[in-house]
C-alpha cells in the first residue's frame, strides 16, 4: 500500500505553491479533490505557452508542469450557499483541507479553521500564502515572481559590477511548496500518533528565508550585507562557468583541493602557464583570478562542454556542462531517474513532460498521473462519493452550484 | 537531555552524518521536535570553516553558516572510518529512527554502514542519502560541487544577463539547500509515515540535480518540445514566449526588476482575470500622477492578451512605469503597493528584511542564546505557525562534542575511562 493511500485531501489551492505541495501526497497515494470553478478556473491554466500555441484550459505548459500527480478535479461555485453546504460535506470527508487564498477568503465562505473544526475536530488545515494569515501585509497580494526579491534571493544573484540579474521565473514557487509539504506530512504523522489536527499557517516568505539564514545572521551580528560574486566562490579557484566551443555553450568547473588542481592541470595538458608559481597556491590563484579565468577559458573554448565535463570528471574534478533544455532532455542521469515521463492526455496527446519527486523511496513508488481536466470528476465526487441523487445533482447543476 | 515537551516529531531520534551540503535536513527535523544528534569528525566538521563568522573571527566555534543550519541538534564527535567508530554508530542505530548522510554514493557501504547493514541491525531504521546526482546511474560518481549541480540542472543556463556567462546565486551549496535537502526531508517524512504501515524503514535517495529540475520550470522544456526553441537567460527581463499559429516562437516581454529612486524593485506585468488587477492598480497610480501616456491609459489589463500584444505597445508601458518608479523610493513604492494591491516588492537585503513590520508583527525573529559567546543572536524563527501549543523553542547549534558525555556515558554506558581511550585515539 502506498504511504498516503488512506489520506484524503480537499484541495482549494491554486497557481503554483499549493498544488506543488499537495503533489507530494498525491504522488504517494493520497486522494486529493481539487476544487476549481468553471467561472474562475485556476489561473495557472491561462499561463502561456500553450501546447501547439492553441489556447485552452487544458493546454498550458505551466499547468502540465505543476500537475503531474492525481487530482479528482471538481467545479464548485463557492459564492452559491448550496455550494458551501457541499463543501462542508467534503470537509467532513477529508483529513486535510489545503488552501492558498488571500487571508479571510475561507472565512468569508464559512470555511475558516474554526468552521472546519466543527465539521471535523481533527482536521488538518494547511494555509499557505505569501505573508501568512496575520499582519499588516497579510492581504497584500503576491507572486513567486516577486517573492524572490522580498526574500533576498535576487540580491545575491548577479555580477559584482552591476545591479542584480535576478532568477528565472518564480523560483521561490518551487521552494515554498517543499516547506509546506514538510509541515503537512509532519502534521499527518502527529495526528496519527495523537489524534490531534491543527491549523498550519505557512508564510512563504518566512519559510524560504531559512535557505539564506547565514546571511541574516551576518547582517545581525556583523552588520554586513551579502555581495554578488558572479560564479566565483571565496575559497576556491578556478571556480566558474567557462565558455566552450559552440554557440552559447558553457561548462562549470570547480577546483577545491591541491589534488584537484593537479588533476585539472594534467587534463588541460600541463601548459606552461600552470608552472607559474603564482598559480601553484590557492591564494595565488585567488589573487590572479581574472588572469586565471582567462587562461582556463582559452582552453575550454577549444572544446565542447561535453568534452570538458567528461575529461574533468574522469580525472576527479567537478565539472558540469551548462545544460539547456535540449541537454536536459538528453541527460543520461536524469533519464536514469525517469525525469520526464510520457503520459497521454485527451487533449494535448502524449507528452514526455511530467516530473517526479526529487527523491525515491526503496519501498514505496510514486505515481504520476496526467493533469486533471476541469470538472472531470464532478459526477463521481458528487453522485458517488457524496451520494447526491441524480435528480438533485441535475437540479443543483442547473442552479449553477457547480459552475 | 532531549526534548521533554511535545512537538510533532518528539519521539524520534535522528543520527545526522551530513556535511555542509546536507545540514538543513536535520535542522528542519530538529525544529519539528526530533532528537537530532549531529555526528562530526573529531575536531569538528569541515562545514565549521564556512563563513561568515561571528565578528569575523574564522574559528570553527564561530561559523554563522554552522550556527544557521545546525540549530536544534545535539552534537557528538565520532570517526566512522575507525572500527570502534563503526561499532558505536551501529549501537546508536539500534535506538535511532533515522540516519541522514550526504557522503558520495558507496561511501557508507564501503564502511560497512550502508542501508543493507543498518536495516539488519534495526529494521525500522530509515536512511536518507543526499547527493548531487543520486545513488545510482551513469553520473552517480560525478563530483558534485554546488556550481556543477546548478549547471547540470539547466538553471544556470537560464539565469543571468544575456551579455555574460550563465549564472548561479552567490550562496554556497544553494542547489542542495533549496532543492535537494528540502526534498530529502520530505522523503524522510514520507518514509516515517509509511513505516507505521509496513513496519519497517527504507532508504530515501535524494538527488539535488533531480530536485532542481522543478524550478527549471515549464517554458524551457515546453518550448523545446514545441519547436526546438531554446530558452536563454534574460537578465532582469521577463520575456514571454508565444507560440504563434505558424508554430514559430516569438518573444514579448517587460522587466521583472526595475530601478527606482534608491534601489531595485520587482514588479511583473500580469494580466487577465485575477492577475491583471495588480497592473491595473499600478496604472491608476501612475495616471493619478499624470505620468500615464495614451497607450498605457487605453489598456484593459483584465482582457489584455499576451498572445496578441506587440512589443511596441509594451515598450510604451515600460517607459511610463520606468519613469514613475524613478520618482519613488523602495519604501514609498512598497507602501503604495500594499495600499493599492499591487504585486510589487522591493529587492531587499538582509538589513531591510530585519526591519519589516510584517515579520515583527508575526514575531518571526527569535533570540537564541549563545552562552559560549556571551550574547544572544537574532535568528529567523520557525518556518510555519500552528494552532497547537507545541514546543517551538530554538536551541543553538551544538559545540564540538558538546554531548559526548551525555550520549556515550549516560546513554551508551561507556565508562569515563573508555571515552578517554577513544578520545585520545581520535575515535571521538
Amino acid at each position: 500500500m502506498r504511504p498516503f493511500e488512506e489520506v484524503k485531501i480537499l484541495d482549494f489551492t491554486w497557481l503554483g505553491v499549493g498544488p506543488l505541495a499537495v503533489n507530494y501526497l498525491s504522488f504517494y497515494g493520497a486522494t486529493a479533490i481539487k476544487v476549481e470553478s468553471a467561472k474562475r478556473p485556476d489561473p495557472l491554466r491561462h499561463l502561456t505557452p500553450y501546447v501547439k500555441g492553441i489556447p485552452g484550459l487544458e493546454r498550458s505548459y505551466y499547468w502540465a508542469h505543476a500537475h503531474p500527480a492525481k487530482r479528482l478535479d471538481i467545479t464548485l461555485n463557492l459564492n452559491n450557499p448550496k455550494a458551501i453546504e457541499i463543501a462542508k460535506r467534503l470537509v467532513a470527508w477529508a483529513d486535510v483541507v489545503a488552501e492558498s487564498f488571500i487571508p479571510g477568503t475561507m472565512e468569508k465562505w464559512g470555511l475558516g479553521y474554526e468552521d472546519l473544526k466543527k465539521l471535523k475536530p481533527d482536521i488538518i488545515m494547511l494555509r499557505t500564502c505569501m505573508h501568512g494569515q496575520t499582519g499588516p501585509s497579510a492581504k497584500h497580494p503576491g507572486l513567486g515572481l516577486v517573492l524572490t526579491a522580498l526574500s533576498g534571493y535576487v540580491a545575491i544573484t548577479g555580477w559584482p559590477d552591476r545591479p542584480p540579474s535576478g532568477l528565472y521565473g518564480a523560483f521561490t514557487d518551487f521552494i515554498a511548496p517543499l516547506f509546506n509539504a514538510i509541515c503537512l506530512i509532519a502534521a499527518l504523522e502527529y495526528r496519527r500518533r495523537t489524534g490531534k489536527g491543527q491549523c498550519l499557517d505557512v508564510s512563504q516568505h518566512e519559510a524560504v528565508m531559512h535557505c539564506i539564514e547565514p546571511l541574516l545572521l551576518d547582517s545581525v551580528v556583523n552588520r554586513r550585507e551579502p555581495t554578488r560574486n558572479g560564479n566565483r566562490i571565496e575559497y576556491a579557484a578556478p571556480h566558474g562557468i567557462y565558455r566552450c566551443q559552440g554557440d552559447d555553450r558553457w561548462c562549470a568547473i570547480a577546483v577545491f583541493t591541491d589534488e584537484e588542481w593537479k588533476s585539472f592541470c594534467r587534463v588541460i595538458g600541463n601548459p606552461a602557464w600552470t608552472d607559474d608559481a603564482k598559480f601553484h597556491t590557492l591564494l595565488g590563484r585567488k589573487q590572479n583570478e581574472d588572469e586565471l579565468d582567462r587562461l582556463v577559458e582559452e582552453w575550454t573554448s577549444q572544446h565542447t562542454p561535453e568534452e570538458v565535463m567528461d575529461l574533468m570528471q574522469a580525472a576527479g574534478v567537478g565539472a558540469g556542462l551548462t545544460a539547456n533544455a535540449k541537454d536536459i532532455s538528453e541527460d543520461p542521469q536524469l533519464k536514469h531517474y525517469q525525469c520526464y515521463q510520457e503520459l497521454d492526455h485527451p487533449e494535448t496527446g502524449k507528452m514526455s513532460f511530467y516530473l517526479p519527486p526529487g527523491f525515491t523511496l526503496s519501498k514505496a513508488s510514486y505515481e504520476r498521473v496526467r493533469p486533471p481536466i476541469l470538472g472531470e470528476y464532478n459526477e463521481y465526487v458528487y453522485t458517488k462519493l457524496l451520494g447526491i441523487p441524480d435528480e438533485e445533482f441535475v437540479q443543483l447543476m442547473q442552479e449553477g452550484v457547480f459552475d | 537531555m532531549g526534548h521533554t515537551i511535545e512537538n510533532m516529531l518528539s519521539p524520534y531520534r535522528i543520527l545526522d552524518l551530513t556535511n555542509e551540503q546536507g545540514y538543513m535536513c536535520g535542522k528542519l527535523l530538529g525544529g519539528l521536535g526530533a532528537d537530532v544528534i549531529k555526528i562530526e569528525k573529531p575536531g569538528g566538521d569541515r562545514g565549521r570553516n564556512m563563513g561568515p563568522f561571528f565578528h569575523d573571527t574564522p574559528d570553527p566555534k564561530k561559523s554563522l553558516y554552522w550556527f544557521a543550519f545546525n540549530t536544534d541538534k545535539r552534537g557528538i564527535t565520532l570517526d566512522i572510518e575507525t572500527t570502534d567508530g563503526q561499532e558505536i554508530l551501529k549501537r546508536l542505530v539500534r535506538n535511532a529512527d533515522i540516519v541522514i548522510e550526504s557522503f558520495p554514493p558507496g561511501y557508507m557501504d564501503k564502511l560497512g554502514l550502508g542501508y543493507s547493514v543498518l536495516s539488519r541491525i534495526n529494521r525500522r531504521i530509515i536512511m536518507t542519502s543526499i547527493t548531487g546526482f543520486g545513488q545510482t546511474g551513469p553520473h552517480k560518481d560525478y563530483k558534485a560541487p554546488d556550481i556543477v549541480v546548478w549547471a547540470l540542472s539547466g538553471n544556470a543556463y537560464i539565469f543571468g544577463d544575456p551579455d555574460r556567462a550563465p549564472l548561479r546565486p552567490s550562496f554556497p551549496n544553494f542547489s542542495y539547500i533549496v532543492a535537494g535537502v528540502l526534498q530529502a526531508t520530505i522523503g524522510t517524512l514520507i518514509a516515517l509515515y509509511h513505516r507505521e504501515i509496513i513496519g519497517e524503514g527504507q532508504h530515501v535517495d535524494a538527488s539535488a540535480q533531480l530536485s532542481l529540475i522543478w524550478p527549471f520550470n515549464a517554458e524551457p522544456p515546453g518550448l523545446w518540445r514545441e519547436d526546438g526553441t531554446i530558452v536563454k537567460r534574460q537578465g532582469r527581463d521577463y520575456l514571454r514566449p508565444q507560440v504563434g499559429r505558424d508554430g514559430k516562437t516569438f518573444w514579448v516581454g517587460a522587466p521583472m526588476l526595475w530601478q527606482c529612486k534608491d534601489g531595485d524593485i520587482a514588479f511583473t506585468i500580469m494580466a487577465g482575470l485575477g492577475q491583471g488587477e495588480s497592473t491595473k492598480a499600478l496604472t491608476q497610480w501612475v495616471d493619478s500622477e499624470g505620468m500615464a501616456g495614451e497607450t498605457l491609459k487605453k489598456i484593459d489589463w483584465i482582457s489584455f492578451q499576451w498572445e496578441t500584444v506587440s512589443q511596441d505597445v509594451l515598450d510604451e508601458v515600460i517607459k511610463d512605469f520606468g519613469k514613475f518608479f524613478m520618482t519613488r523610493t523602495q519604501a514609498e513604492l512598497l507602501e503604495g503597493a500594499q495600499k493599492r494591491g499591487i504585486m510589487l516588492y522591493p529587492v531587499l537585503m538582509p538589513k531591510d528584511i530585519l526591519k519589516l513590520r510584517q515579520l515583527e508583527f508575526r514575531r518571526y525573529w527569535e533570540e537564541v542564546n549563545h552562552p559560549e559567546l556571551g550574547t544572544s543572536i537574532t535568528y529567523p524563527g520557525p518556518f510555519f505557525k500552528t494552532s497547537l501549543a507545541l514546543d517551538r523553542r530554538y536551541r543553538r547549534a551544538p559545540l564540538i562534542g558538546e554531548h559526548n558525555e551525555e550520549i556515550y556515558i549516560k546513554e551508551l554506558g561507556l565508562s569515563k575511562q573508555e571515552l578517554l581511550i577513544l578520545k585520545q585515539n581520535g575515535v571521538v
